[in-house]
């Protein structure tokens, strides 16, 4: 993406992001809690989101809803990713960036959750 | 933390579970005077004289499930150490100002930091606060509040599309404030 410089540009998004925008309707199909707490942020939970963010956007997914858990009481396990799909939620621990972008590609989009990294279940 | 945009997070995070609806972030750096000063400003519940005079205390959290609360006492340290100090102005009902500063050509202050992922991270997880941000740079002033990126982006302000290009633009204007690349 050509990076934005004015306010005018940013409008220009907007219109892009409407496209994408109309064709979900009602409640987001998957929801991600990240855990930002002093923990969260020291480990790394700002660019875990900046990843999730980059890969949503890269794949055109928009059926998504972020949402900011504080601490989950998990701080050994910091960051933490939760994903809530299909009526179930799976917790993620350790999240790096990376590891962020394939819960997004498989999890997020596709419906697979990624075994290796469940911490717990809801 | 590593940077201090992550500490403005924190201090941020706190406002919100203090249940803040507009928080200012007011950031000025100052060459001539050597002085950077980050101040946070909060319409949240705000504390009583007691918690006010244990902030700084590591054993001192409102969190259930922690025993410790380590964001601002480490903060101190932190400040202090770099001839600076941090000042919390807070009454319960009205609100919390948290004031930190540093000297700015201090060889221990840490860098500002990635300020752009730290004010998208916020609009990210929490579109419905207003969150108004100022910046200075040897009186070169560039700000932007929530409510003006809405009024731009509308309904598509949470799409990762527009929130990656919001922070796009946030750092084309912070490096134009340094004096461009």
């Amino acid at each position: 993406m050509d990076k934005i410089k004015s306010i005018e540009e940013l409008r220009k998004l907007r219109e892009t992001a409407q496209s994408f925008l109309k064709a979900r309707q009602g409640e987001a199909k998957v929801k991600i809690y990240i855990s930002m707490g002093t923990v969260g942020i020291a480990a790394g939970a700002r660019d875990v989101l900046l990843a999730i963010l980059d890969e949503l956007q890269k794949r055109n997914f928009t059926d998504v809803q972020i949402i900011e858990r504080g601490s989950m009481g998990l701080d050994i396990e910091e960051p933490v990713v939760a994903v809530e799909r299909d009526g179930v939620k799976v917790y993620y621990g350790h999240v790096t960036p990376e590891m962020a972008r394939e819960i997004v590609a498989s999890h997020v989009i596709n419906g697979q959750i990624v075994s290796d990294w469940v911490i717990a279940k809801e | 933390m590593e940077e201090l945009s992550l500490n403005i997070l924190d201090i941020i995070e706190n406002s919100l579970k203090a249940n803040a609806k507009n928080i200012e972030v007011n950031i000025i750096e100052d060459d001539n005077k050597d002085l950077l000063l980050i101040e946070i400003k909060d319409d949240g519940v705000g504390m009583d004289e007691d918690l006010l005079k244990r902030v700084f205390d590591p054993f001192t959290t409102t969190s259930a499930n922690k025993k410790v609360g380590l964001g601002l006492p480490l903060l101190k340290l932190e400040a202090e150490s770099c001839d600076g100090g941090i000042f919390i102005e807070s009454e319960k009902g009205k609100g919390t100002t948290v004031k930190i500063c540093f000297r700015k050509s201090h060889v221990d202050t840490p860098p500002l930091g990635d300020i752009a992922s730290t004010i998208v991270s916020v609009l990210a997880t929490h579109p419905e606060v207003n969150l108004h941000y100022r910046h200075e740079v040897n009186q070169k002033v560039f700000e932007i509040s929530t409510e003006d990126l809405r009024k731009i982006c509308s309904e598509t302000i949470c799409t990762p599309l527009v929130l990656n290009g919001i922070r796009g633009f946030l750092n084309e204007q912070i490096k134009d404030l340094h004096g461009g690349a």
